[in-house]
């Protein structure tokens, strides 16, 4: 199939595709599946992290 | 070969144009929102594509594309299932099960970078500097795969020397990490993302259609099996589009254990553990904004690693059919049916007769399998006649076995040169923001995590920024250093398995214990470490034979042989990560089971969600 013999190729190369989809099936299904919230926690988090870059 | 290194006008448009719209999108982010900080901060999202290719961005670098794509090229489709794991554990896994954890966990803790998460988690200064010690003194060894593959590539494609490239690259990336260039502008990694997907969609649309076809293509290559270097059949390569011969106790073993443990498991499962990935989890704003980012991370990373991976295979293929000719002497037929046949390489003098090419390693006539398609009565310079054969070769031959060039060889032979030009911008861009994140993480282990850490009398120091920058101009120095130095096999790809598979050996159990137990104590994160990477070193040192006998000391130990297990078949060949890393999570487990849990107090500050 595919020119391709060794079965264990084959799979590695139709199992990079079929991983492929399933992202893209899951990415679809969880869409807006979890929460998004920015928490104070988050904020601050952000805050510290955007200093230590800016003054690097 | 034919001599396409130049550079012409239409280049210098090409480059021209790439860099005013890169400098633009930079302008513009320097002017508002443009790390992934920046976004968090001012409460917005960012568009799942800018989070998934700025990501994937720093993962896939010149390391993949010329280093690994090579070793495709010289072992063949088997490295596809590099591929399939960098999908299914370096997104699937990475993204759906370690990324909210690692999100959460940093935010609870405050922690900014990888060791200082793990110090946190463990509440250890001894963790955090251990991951610091660990990441600036091995960092460098991974920046020198990506650097020795940008200058590869350059010195093929514009015809120059590699160390003219080499020290060209490492001016860029100096002048694009020293000063500040290492701020992630989140606009102009995904322009440059985009570049690279659709020099990639070209590449492989290209290759296809250059052979006939996808299926025309795999089976053109699967029928010169019989063509394959003698060397590496000798250790169990059955042609480029099947695994390489499976068992144990032979060396005809050999290349499934290092294709299968250092090249797919070592990095493949290494990419969990990458302080620099790890990090860009916290910078996410949400596990909504991850889930979203899953598809594009997913077609991304196809694209990065699968075509390389397919075009450094098929790349033999199509220097079968368009290579330069070669001449010689049939020593043995191959294939009569195929017209394929061993043959001793010959070159015509100025009198017009033959003589040998002498291999310059073995001092001994060079050979190559060449799919025969001329014959001719000639002359050799003893005055005997014999019968001369012209044909053309697999692309290992054309580059002598040097794995790294067979990409750029390719590409600077076979595609047009304007597209050689944008690949290589393709290729730099790659390079600059794996190499950015590289160095930003050097400059922060030296910085935040020892420097701040091992402060006087046990209280932290003020942050340095000068200890940060020179930190980077050190690992600058030694990248380049080895880069310049270490020029053998497959040099880029080995580089990066070391670094990933260090990575997963000395932090892997720790992180994810750290993620997901209650019960891990710092006791069995910190020895868990130390057994990951000493046995790891041990391995490198004194076992792996490829690398153990290029640093010597096992020479030394054993009185010149290139393994502690030289007089068993196999084990010279299998990677550091398949003993190190059972070791170290086993270590983890018991030292854990046997130590006192962490305090409650701590753990409700790890994680609130489950209090």
């Amino acid at each position: 199939m595919l020119g391709l013999d060794d079965p264990f190729v084959l799979t590695a190369y139709l199992g990079i595709i079929a991983l492929a989809v399933l992202s893209i099936l899951y990415g679809l299904i969880r869409r807006n599946a979890a929460r998004d919230e920015v928490t104070d926690e988050d904020r601050q988090w952000a805050l510290e992290e955007k200093k230590v870059d800016d003054e690097f | 070969m034919p001599d396409h290194a130049s550079v012409g006008w239409i280049d210098i448009i090409v480059i021209l144009a790439y860099l005013s719209v890169t400098a633009y999108l930079g302008w513009l982010g320097y002017r508002g929102t443009r790390s992934a900080a920046d976004f968090l901060v001012g409460g917005r999202s960012a568009h799942p594509v800018i989070m998934a290719v700025s990501y994937g961005a720093t993962f896939i670098s010149t390391a993949a594309i010329v280093g690994f794509g090579g070793v495709a090229g010289l072992f063949g489709m088997s490295l596809l299932w590099l591929t399939f794991l960098n999908i299914g554990v370096g997104i699937l896994i990475a993204f759906i099960v370690l990324g909210e954890p690692t999100r959460r966990l940093g935010h609870h803790l405050g922690a900014h970078t990888f060791p200082e998460l793990l110090g946190q988690r463990y509440q250890s200064r001894g963790i955090q500097i251990f991951a610091g010690v660990l990441i600036f003194l091995f960092m460098p060894l991974y920046a020198a795969a990506v650097m020795t593959g940008g200058s590869v590539f350059a010195a093929t494609q514009f015809g120059i020397d590699f160390e003219v490239a080499l020290l060209i690259f490492a001016l860029i990336t100096a002048a694009y990490v020293i000063p500040g260039g290492i701020k992630a502008v989140m606009y102009t990694d995904t322009f440059q993302g985009f570049v690279m997907v659709l020099a990639m969609i070209f590449l492989l649309v290209f290759t296809y259609s250059s052979l006939g076809g996808v299926t025309e293509a795999h089976q053109y290559l699967t029928d010169m099996e019989a063509m394959v270097p003698a060397p590496l059949a000798q250790i169990g390569h059955q042609g480029w589009t099947e695994m390489p011969a499976f068992g144990w106790g032979a060396p005809t073993y050999d290349l499934w254990w290092i294709v299968v443990t250092a090249i797919i498991l070592g990095v493949g499962i290494g990419v969990l553990a990458q302080p620099q990935l790890a990090v860009r989890f916290m910078t996410v704003r949400s596990r909504r904004e991850l889930d979203r980012a899953v598809p594009i991370g997913a077609i991304f990373i196809m694209l990065m690693t699968g075509t390389p991976f397919l075009v450094g295979s098929l790349s033999n293929a199509w220097f079968a059919q368009n290579g330069p000719i070669l001449n010689g002497k049939v020593i043995q037929e191959l294939d009569a049916e195929k017209n394929q046949a061993l043959v001793e390489l010959m070159q015509q003098t100025d009198s017009g007769a033959w003589t040998a090419i002498i291999n310059p390693k073995t001092q001994a006539p060079a050979t190559a399998a060449l799919i025969v398609s001329e014959r001719q009565e000639a002359e050799e310079a003893s005055g005997t006649r014999f019968e001369l054969v012209g044909g053309r070769s697999s692309a290992v031959t054309y580059v002598k076995g040097d794995a790294d060039t067979i990409i750029p060889t390719f590409i600077s032979t076979a595609l047009p040169h304007w597209f050689g030009a944008i690949f290589f911008l393709a290729l730099l861009a790659a390079a600059m923001s794996t190499m950015s994140s590289q160095f930003h993480t050097i400059g922060t282990a030296a910085g935040r995590d020892l420097y701040e850490r091992i402060g006087t009398k046990g209280q932290p120091r003020e942050p340095s920024l000068l200890v940060m920058r020179l930190a980077i101009v050190v690992g600058l120095l030694i990248a380049v250093t080895i880069s310049y130095t270490v020029r053998q096999e497959y040099i880029v790809a080995r580089f990066t398995a070391i670094f990933f598979g260090l990575c997963a050996a000395a932090f892997l159990p720790a992180y994810i214990g750290g993620l997901f137990s209650r019960r891990v104590t710092k006791a069995g994160a910190l020895a868990s470490m130390t057994v990951g990477l000493v046995v790891s070193l041990f391995w490198l040192l004194l076992v792996k034979a490829k690398e153990a006998s290029a640093i010597g000391l096992v020479q030394l130990v054993t009185g010149g042989k290139t393994s502690l297990l030289a007089d068993y078949p196999n084990w010279p060949s299998v990677d550091p990560i398949v003993v190190a890393l059972p070791a170290a999570l086993l270590t983890l487990i018991l030292v854990s089971a046997f130590t006192r849990p962490p305090a409650a107090e701590h753990l409700d500050r790890c994680f609130p969600e489950t209090r």
